[in-house]
């Protein structure tokens, strides 16, 4: 056995021994971990799946261009997933903005000091603030302060309360995600601090606000109680003004005074009837919600994979 | 001691330097860089001659609180850089830097060199594909990418990556260059590449270097500054410096018995 005249390293049986007790706690945490994670993912399946299966031979095309009618077979959620796209894109348009430009500001203009201390927990302390909040807000200012009424304007901007805070903190975590000596890199060739921020933080964090937006899209699109509070109409059975017209300039607002509704408030009001099939048209709504926020979570995902393929330092 | 007939083209004045904690870094710094010779500077770790190097392109104006005292007169038109009427970005139009660590920006070869180019307001094409070349040629880069201007400035190696932060640096021709250890993150070839590249870049512009290598001092400076703990302990050429030193603390630091 022995091949040449090293003394013995005695301990070498304890080293392995040592070794192998630690790597035992290894295996116990990823043991545990993987266990939760299964758990949260098989839940989560359970749930899609009970609503799939209880919903799916009601999704069909006529299921999205179908108004809600008092038969449950014939009714539909045209008007529901019209509203939940309009108001949508009253959030897109006034959240991501604001939200993009708060967060620039925050990060790269704003002295630091007390009031940028006090602004930070306020922004980190909104994302928190149950979304009922937002819509007695909404209630207060938008609809009786301002005489929005009870429209789709009022609905996208009391969602876009809600994703604001979402917006700019992901904004400033993608801005932080800058490395200090691609800046002062900007900066050494005589750039101003709005070329810097234009030509280079804004792209390079552009991964990180893209996520943001869409989580925050997501959200957004599945909120119920602050509409609600806001006076979405459960029964609509026209559609609002078109935003594109015929004639010049082609382009009419008309369509965010109208009432609407949303896709979680027509589920709301079929899952509170008594006839079962009106519970399935719920379940099929149900479905086409978690079906749409997958969706924009998987184009998240792979929009921030292509950006940041580009981008290394 | 210097020879007289050197143009200086820049030169601190008791200069003292304060960082926003009240740490007093720089004290009473007295340096003149020649016009078209390579200054280096040496010394230990935290003896302040990065802090020095970044004052002349006013770097340290990016984090607040930091304090400049006293003069950097640059030459012919004998501005003082840190005087708070002067512009730091018209300061670091004019004197550019190379970093420690090659930083190109996550964008193409070609718009990283141009960029500089772009923040002057040059938009023109055929002149900035001829600034570029020129930049890139200069970094005696151009024949390893003249094939390949758009592609992402990080597929290049190290190397490549430094010399693309020189042709960035010299594609708005400054007046004067500032190197911050450019080759400390670079293997040997790459570093010889660099050192011939600042010997050929010193016939025109004013070159002030960083280093932690004293050897890379003696090959490529023609004066060196030896500070220790914030002060200017001894400034002359750069042979001088290395062979027969005025000070015992120079050469202590010189001959490897300190530091």
């Amino acid at each position: 056995m022995k091949k040449n005249n090293l003394p013995e390293n005695k301990n070498l049986d304890l080293i392995r021994a040592l070794i192998k007790k630690h790597k035992k706690n290894d295996q116990v945490f990823a043991g545990i971990g993987f266990f939760v994670i299964a758990s949260l993912a098989i839940a989560l399946l359970i749930l899609f799946l009970d609503l799939l299966l209880d919903g799916y031979p009601k999704i069909t095309l006529e299921f999205f261009s179908n108004f809600p009618s008092r038969k449950p077979e014939m009714a539909g959620i045209l008007s529901a997933w019209v509203g939940s796209a309009l108001v949508l894109l009253v959030t897109f348009f006034v959240a991501v903005p604001m939200g993009v430009a708060a967060g620039i500001y925050l990060e790269e203009y704003a002295k630091k000091g007390w009031l940028a201390d006090l602004i930070e927990i306020n922004v980190a302390n909104l994302a928190g603030v149950p979304s009922i909040i937002y819509g007695l807000l909404a209630l207060g200012l938008f609809v009786y302060e301002f005489g929005l009424g009870q429209s789709i304007l009022t609905a996208g901007l009391t969602l876009s309360l809600l994703m604001l805070p979402i917006v700019i903190v992901s904004t400033r975590e993608a801005i932080r995600g800058i490395p200090v000596h691609i800046r002062e890199a900007a900066f050494a060739v005589g750039a101003t601090k709005w070329q810097v921020t234009l030509h280079h933080v804004l792209q390079y964090a552009m991964g990180g606000v893209l996520t943001g937006i869409i989580i925050g899209m997501a959200r957004a699109i599945g909120e119920t109680a602050p509409v609600i509070t806001i006076g979405a109409l459960t029964f609509i059975a026209f559609m609002p003004p078109s935003p594109v017209t015929e004639v010049a300039p082609f382009i009419n607002f008309d369509w965010l005074d109208a009432g609407f509704t949303v896709l979680p408030i027509q589920m709301f009001n079929w899952i509170s009837r008594p006839e079962h099939a009106f519970h399935i048209n719920a379940a099929a709504t149900g479905a086409v919600i978690i079906i749409l926020t997958l969706l924009m979570n998987g184009m998240a995902i792979k929009l921030r994979y292509n950006i940041r393929k580009k981008i290394k330092w | 001691m210097v020879k007289k007939q050197e143009i200086i083209k820049a030169v601190s004045k008791n200069f003292n330097f304060y960082y926003a904690d009240g740490t007093h870094a720089l004290k009473d710094i007295n340096v003149s860089l020649y016009e078209k010779k390579i200054t280096a500077l040496i010394g230990p770790s935290g003896c302040g001659k990065s802090t020095f190097l970044r004052s002349f392109n006013r770097m340290h104006d990016l984090y607040p609180g930091n304090k400049y005292q006293g003069e950097i007169i640059l030459n012919p038109d004998n501005t003082n850089i840190l005087d708070k009427k002067v512009d730091p970005i018209e300061v670091r139009m004019r004197i550019s830097m190379v970093f420690q660590k090659p930083n190109p920006f996550p964008k193409s070869i070609y718009e990283n060199v141009a960029y500089g180019l772009r923040v002057r307001g040059e938009n023109n094409k055929r002149m900035l594909d001829d600034k570029v070349e020129e930049a890139l040629k200069g970094a005696s880069l151009w024949n390893e990418v003249k094939d390949r201007l758009p592609d992402l400035a990080f597929n290049l190696s190290g190397g490549q990556q430094q010399r693309l932060c020189i042709a960035r640096a010299l594609a708005t021709d400054p007046e004067i260059m500032l190197f911050d250890e450019p080759t400390s993150a670079l293997d040997p070839i790459a570093t010889v590449n660099i050192e011939e590249l600042m010997s050929e870049l010193k016939k025109k512009l004013t070159i002030l270097i960083v280093t932690h290598n004293m050897q890379q001092a003696a090959r490529i400076s023609d004066y060196t500054a030896y500070m220790y703990l914030g002060k200017m302990i001894e400034f002359d050429e750069t042979d001088i410096i290395f062979t027969n030193p005025s000070k015992k603390e120079t050469e202590d630091y010189i001959t490897g018995k300190f530091g």
